[in-house]
């Protein structure tokens, strides 16, 4: 029965992921946990791009998480602007051009250099956005972000009660998910599957490696900066932590946890440390402990993380 | 522009002097087991913060701060043992990425047992009282503790230096980093090697921890703060090179101490700033070799 949902699954992903989140808010406690398991999908599938199919290990996508969650948060309550559609444009293109310069310089080094300065450049961030606090609300976080009415053609929709900001998230991920299938069914997502495989025989081939490692980090930044847009709207408030650096280690754990390099993985991942998150915080105070162990335990035992060892299982190695 | 004296810029290049030690020594031991196994240890800060934990109830048993001086880098450099013979080894073969995130994940599980041990408040540990005080420099006082600590990272430099250059063990060390291959088909025993290289830098991360305690204070997240610096110290000298982890790390400790003085909410950036100018100028690092685990 699981085998049989589990491969009608990884057939059809998008639809999986619209019909799943269609049905996923009247089965949990409450709407907000269903909305968080969307974003930090998305956030996920962000940084999934990057290194389960480029191969490429960030531990900052934090950076591009809070350069998309404050640059929405700041034209809402800063600049004062009237649209939502406007505010995540802002905070989407922040993220990006933030990819763009940070990931230019990070892949100047290659390998496990890359990591370690993705950290950099996020703390980076973290510590401007820290000092700044006329624009970002420094340690306090960027407060009164108000949630206006959601502009479309020819009439508007108040996205203040819980279920109608999810319906608002579960649209924009569906959308964002349909894109993210396209970029990788598309010429340019096998070249990047390529270069995770075997990145010389990539150049070999007459691929330009490191602009489309660069592509790659672009495309995940937007991806991980439309999640921060959608974050900063959910709590309208952007805590400085945003950017810190124990947010890239939940991307990562998250990822990691459902299966790097799977599609459905990052959201199986969000769902599983979320609700893990919830349930054993209220139990022990020390719950990062265990949640360390069974990360721990995973990258020793089952690198393919839930989503990926059950692929593995319907699917035997082939050929 | 700046009022300021001779005497208080010079004891900002000392106070540089000092933060730069530690951060040698952390480097120091990251760069050593990175350049032999091509391991990043995350959890080398975490690690240091145990040093200073461990330290501080080693204080309070002995009450000998000679003694714990010596005990609790040994303790921490046996830990680093353990968590090469059961952890890292059982990731061989696998991705580089795969001991940086298990080393992440035991650094979280660190942090927080460390939390429920020593409690979630900072400690305080006073300089032992054979080194309290202040010495007169002739233009400036200078904490006794403080000198104390920059001369013992360079014993240590010079151990290390004549451990790695002038014994069998540090022979193979070099070889190892060289051509691990080649070394094993001459007959070594790498594993070996490897964990004994995992537990000396480990070891000297314990020190670190147990040498900065009295100077920063103890707190659970004292390593999260300093492994970023160290990363940076490493990028900017080169992974795996020695002179390049002493160069870049003292280099780091004055622009920090510097910074600090003459613009204080700058320091923090300004580090990431000197790293991403030498990505710029000099990708392989100061003194970085390209190529290696690349």
């Amino acid at each position: 029965m699981i085998r049989r949902v589990a491969a009608a699954v990884a057939a059809r992903p998008v639809t999986s992921v619209i019909v799943f989140f269609a049905i996923f808010p009247f089965i949990v406690p409450h709407t907000s946990l269903a909305t968080q398991v969307l974003t930090y999908g998305l956030l996920a599938l962000g940084f999934n791009l990057l290194y389960g199919y480029t191969g490429l290990l960030s531990f900052g996508h934090a950076a591009y998480f809070g350069l998309g969650a404050y640059g929405t948060g700041m034209a809402l309550a800063k600049l004062k602007l009237a649209s939502i559609w406007g505010a995540m444009g802002i905070g989407v293109a922040a993220a990006v051009l933030g990819g763009l310069v940070a990931g230019f310089l990070c892949l100047r080094r290659r390998g496990i250099y890359f990591a370690m300065l993705t950290l950099a450049f996020s703390q980076l961030l973290y510590f401007i956005a820290f000092h700044l606090a006329d624009w970002t609300g420094g340690d306090d976080g960027l407060r009164g972000i108000p949630l206006l009415p959601l502009g479309l053609p020819g009439f508007s929709v108040s996205l203040r009660t819980p279920f109608a900001f999810y319906c608002f998230t579960f649209v924009v991920v569906s959308l964002a998910v349909a894109a993210l299938k396209r970029i990788l069914d598309s010429p340019f997502g096998a070249v990047l599957q390529a270069i995770r495989e075997n990145p010389e025989r990539a150049a070999a081939c007459g691929y330009d490696v490191n602009r489309i490692k660069l592509a790659s980090f672009v495309f995940s930044a937007f991806f991980t900066g439309l999640a921060g847009a959608l974050e900063a709207l959910r709590l309208t408030v952007v805590p400085v932590e945003a950017l810190y650096w124990s947010t890239s280690g939940q991307i990562v754990i998250m990822t990691l946890l459902g299966g790097a390099g799977t599609f459905f993985g990052p959201f199986v991942g969000a769902l599983t440390f979320l609700v893990l998150e919830e349930r054993l915080s209220r139990l022990i105070e020390w719950w990062p402990i265990v949640v360390g162990a069974i990360f721990m335990t995973f990258v020793l035992f089952l690198p393919r993380g839930i989503w990926g060892t059950l692929l593995a299982r319907i699917a035997p190695a082939r050929g | 522009m700046f009022d300021i004296t001779f005497a208080a810029l010079a004891a900002q290049v000392f106070t540089g002097l000092v933060l730069g030690g530690i951060l040698v020594l952390m480097a120091v031991g990251l760069s050593l087991i990175f350049g032999l196994m091509t391991v990043v240890n995350f959890s080398h800060g975490a690690l240091y913060m145990l040093g200073a934990y461990v330290a501080f109830t080693f204080l309070g048993l002995t009450k000998s701060f000679w003694l714990t001086l010596i005990l609790a880098p040994l303790v921490v450099g046996t830990l680093g043992l353990l968590i090469q013979r059961f952890l890292i080894r059982r990731l061989y073969g696998r991705s580089p990425d795969d001991p940086l995130l298990l080393t992440f994940g035991l650094s979280l599980v660190l942090v927080e047992s460390v939390k429920v041990v020593w409690g979630k408040v900072g400690l305080t540990v006073d300089p032992p009282r054979d080194l309290a005080g202040a010495v007169n420099l002739g233009f400036m006082n200078f904490p006794v503790y403080r000198l104390f600590v920059v001369a013992v990272t360079a014993v240590v430099l010079i151990g290390l230096w004549l451990f790695l250059e002038k014994t069998n063990v540090g022979l193979i060390i070099r070889a190892g980093t060289r051509d691990p291959l080649m070394v094993r088909a001459l007959g070594v025993d790498l594993g070996r090697i490897w964990l004994l290289v995992f537990g000396l830098g480990v070891g000297l991360a314990g020190l670190a921890g147990v040498l900065a305690g009295p100077m920063r204070g103890v707190y659970a997240e004292m390593g999260v703060e300093i492994i970023i610096e160290c990363f940076v110290v490493v990028v900017v000298g080169g992974m795996g090179s020695l002179p390049g982890a002493i160069v870049a790390g003292l280099l780091i400790g004055e622009i920090v101490s510097l910074t600090t003085f003459f613009a204080p909410k700058l320091a923090e950036i300004v580090v990431f700033l000197v790293m991403a100018a030498v990505l710029l100028i000099r990708p392989s690092g100061l003194f970085g070799e390209a190529g290696l685990a690349e």
